[in-house]
């Protein structure tokens, strides 16, 4: 019984509603994330969830009937062939909407709707603050530490990369505090070292070692 | 014809329409990655995360 299920109309006629909505399911596919307003979203959710359950089965009908609305043959491909796979195992549910801040013109609200399982790029500017970091550290260590030393320089720095990742995942904005505290870790470290290390040089390895291990418990 | 006996005064007109211009506040809830004040499942506007995850990129924040 399908009674009293009004459509939806978005301000427009049917067959600019028609076009609007299949350019943005076409986008969603094609992107896995796009911004629009909250109600277009919504009608987009219910669309471009029916078309992922049906490219479930991979045949020629669901296909035509797919193609019916998705006028893009490799988006369709990647709807058949990468994006339904995906959701195998998921009943429903394969979009997200995320609320953003109105927009500036009208007020509208905007939203991002994208595809649930949507891996983030890595982004660029993250990329370039690791490697920054990592830059960084890396010849003020070598500078720093002397031939003694070596192996124990090996050891630490993955483990200080990995807290840099980390501080990357967790938060960008604080990104820059902690990319400033650890620079000052790092300006500060090398030197503590090199004293101890000129302290430790006439002893034999195993002390310096020791000594090391002492400096990273501290 | 039934005519009104008494001007309205202005007191009861504006007793009449104050219950319907009353205005209410928004809802704010602290963010939980920058503190900043936003509305309930938004994502925030000045940092751009929503629900302990990174949504828009600082340089997307308008
Ligand atoms: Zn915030």
């Amino acid at each position: 019984m399908r009674h009293r299920v009004a459509t939806k109309k978005l301000g427009m006629m049917t067959a600019h509603r028609k076009a609007v909505l299949r350019n943005m399911m076409i986008s969603l596919f094609k992107h896995e994330r796009i911004r629009t307003t909250k109600q277009k979203a919504k009608v987009l959710r219910s669309i471009a969830e029916k078309a992922i359950t049906r490219a479930k089965v991979d045949n020629l009908h669901n296909r035509r009937i797919i193609a019916k609305k998705i006028h893009d043959k490799p988006v369709l491909d990647k709807l058949f062939k990468v994006i339904a796979p995906r959701f195998a195992e998921r009943n429903g549910g394969y979009t997200r909407i995320l609320k953003l801040r109105q927009r500036i013109t009208d007020a509208a609200d905007m939203v991002f709707i994208e595809l649930v399982d949507r891996k983030e790029k890595a982004a660029k500017s993250k990329k370039k603050t690791v490697e920054k970091e990592t830059e960084k550290k890396a010849p003020a260590k070598e500078a720093a530490a002397k031939k003694p030393a070596v192996k124990s320089e090996a050891k630490k720095t993955p483990a200080k990369k990995s807290a840099g990742a980390k501080d990357v995942r967790t938060a960008s904005l604080k990104n820059e505090k902690t990319e400033e505290k650890t620079e000052e870790k790092a300006a500060k470290k090398p030197k503590e070292k090199t004293v101890e290390k000129t302290v430790v040089k006439d002893t034999p390895k195993t002390k310096a070692k020791k000594a090391a291990a002492e400096e990273k418990k501290a | 014809m039934a005519v009104p006996k008494y001007k309205t005064s202005k007191a009861r007109t504006r007793q009449r329409r104050s219950i319907n211009m009353k205005l209410s506040a928004p809802t704010l809830v602290e963010c939980g990655n920058c503190g900043n004040r936003v509305l309930l499942h938004r994502v925030c506007p000045k940092c751009g995360f929503y629900r302990g995850k990174q949504i828009l990129k600082p340089e997307e924040l308008a």
